[in-house]
């Protein structure tokens, strides 16, 4: 049964298995990751019209976003929102409080130590190594190309 | 005594019958198609616990108590217990078991694990190193998404091919000269790796293994799949059974309408959203225990062929980019003679 581990395995695998709907996915993604941006923008033009400057106003804006995506994972809606709305809900910064509160929520029984303590980067750790290497690597080529 | 046909089948010959069943599930299980023959409702996954690993374990503790309670029998009947679960180290069996006074045998074959158990209780009976032999299998879906993937409410997108593990503890008692459903045969599987690494196409990965047992069990036992009222793989669900219907007829074999999958019984997938369809360990024990066991009790089918498939890997072994392991055990179960519902027809 040479044949089940084949070529025409991966031939009769490939040609049963779904595809997933990329147009349709990116138009949900677009539409969700829209949405939550234009919240954004509506939380961030709320505090500029309150009298802060525009970086005060976006530092309070992401602060409030990520309150949000916090409370919506906790409420059990976030992963809803993203089985729907796919990278449109994980890439804005409510999507990094998910990956965040999500870990925390599941390791409590676990402890505050052994438990969320340790567990609460499982998921959103290679995002923070990453933009730090991504950080050091863009500060190197500034300084070797413009020199500091 | 056990006859052996082949290398990898045997035949049970003082017919080992499923005397009486139990089960608890969640309320997607109970939401699903086959609903109407489950017992237990769960609506809370903790089941008032403090963690989905202790739900777990007390769902394991009231399926093993339950099915004792229903045929009437004691814990100090029972000869031997062969559980499984889907936890690191089958920790739910082994919590639930604290608390009961039986011999235990602890399996793994991920969720092939109920046939493998019922082949070993079946063998144990024909033996004769066992009368009363208990089996019980366990998933629960938030610890089991816990275990091999990500947390529950973590922004993930499911592929299609993704499966929902079904929430369920079902309990099996099984003993030789009873009433109820028989085992009559089994066929063992063998490790078939069809080189698939993604986590989230367990159906895929899973399908060569149940053809590979299907095609062998055919073989041996010198049966056509019309021998079979019903036959049916583990949790390959709509995309491994699809998978596996093409790769049996590349094998010569037209299963027709007589096959199905645990994985695409279990739920209605245009109206849950399960994607491909079921898998854990308790979505071939929840279809035998409620809907099968009801068949076989009726004698609506006669006999039917139980294929349950299981992924072998493990969350360090698809980081590391190993391909997943499958297996399927294959076992025959077939109406009891001349029992309550002999004559209604298959």
């Amino acid at each position: 049964m040479g044949d089940l581990q084949g070529a025409q395995f991966q031939a009769t695998v490939e040609a049963v298995r779904p595809k997933p709907d990329y147009i349709g996915n990116a138009l949900r993604a677009f539409l969700v990751g829209g949405l939550i941006a234009l919240l954004g923008q509506g939380v961030t033009e709320y505090f500029l019209a309150a009298g802060y400057t525009t970086p005060q106003a976006g530092a309070r804006a992401a602060v409030v976003m990520v309150f949000l995506g916090a409370i919506l994972t906790g409420l059990g809606w976030y992963d809803r929102i993203a089985q729907f709305g796919g990278a449109g809900a994980a890439i804005p910064v409510t999507g990094f409080a998910n990956a965040v509160v999500a870990p925390a929520m599941e390791t409590h029984p676990e402890g505050t130590v052994m438990g969320t303590g340790s567990q609460l980067f499982t998921v959103a750790g290679p995002v923070i190594t990453y933009a730090v290497v991504a950080g050091v690597l863009s500060a190197l080529a500034r300084w070797l190309v413009l020199g500091g | 005594m056990a006859t052996r046909l082949g290398r990898r089948s045997v035949t049970f010959d003082r017919a080992p019958a499923i005397i009486e069943t139990a089960n608890l599930a969640g309320a997607m299980e109970f939401d699903g198609p086959l609903g109407e023959y489950l017992q237990v409702r769960i609506d809370d996954p903790y089941l008032g616990e403090a963690s989905w690993e202790k739900a777990e374990s007390r769902m394991q503790e009231e399926a093993l108590r339950a099915v004792l309670r229903r045929a009437g029998r004691q814990e100090t009947e029972v000869d031997l217990c062969i559980t499984s679960d889907m936890l690191n180290q089958c920790t739910s069996c082994s919590m639930a078991l604290r608390h009961l006074d039986v011999p235990h045998l602890g399996i793994f074959s991920a969720c092939a694990s109920l046939t493998e158990a019922l082949y070993l209780a079946a063998t144990a009976i024909e033996a004769g190193t066992a009368g009363l032999v208990m089996v019980d299998v366990c998933s629960h879906h938030e610890s089991a998404e816990r275990t091999y993937r990500f947390p529950t409410e973590l922004g993930i997108q499911r592929p299609p091919t993704a499966q929902w593990t079904a929430t369920g503890a079902v309990a099996f008692l099984i003993q030789a000269g009873a009433a109820g459903p028989r085992i009559t045969g089994a066929t063992v599987g063998r490790v078939i790796d069809a080189g698939i690494t993604d986590p989230y196409d367990m159906g895929s990965a899973m399908a060569p293994a149940a053809v590979d047992t299907l095609v062998t069990h055919f073989r041996e036992f010198g049966r056509a799949p019309d021998a079979y009222d019903l036959i049916l793989t583990g949790d390959l669900a709509r995309v491994g059974s699809a998978v596996a219907r093409q790769l049996l007829r590349e094998q010569g074999y037209e299963l027709g309408d007589r096959y199905s999958d645990c994985g695409v019984l279990l739920y209605d997938a245009e109206r849950q959203d399960v994607h491909s369809g079921g898998s854990g360990m308790a979505c071939s024990a929840l279809v035998l225990s409620g809907f099968l066991m009801h068949q076989l009790r009726t004698g609506r089918y006669r006999r039917i062929l139980l294929a349950a498939t299981g992924a072998l890997h493990s969350p360090t072994t698809y980081k590391q980019g190993e391909s997943i392991p499958a297996i399927c055990h294959a076992v025959v179960l077939e109406a009891e003679p001349g029992g309550a519902g002999e004559g209604e027809g298959a």
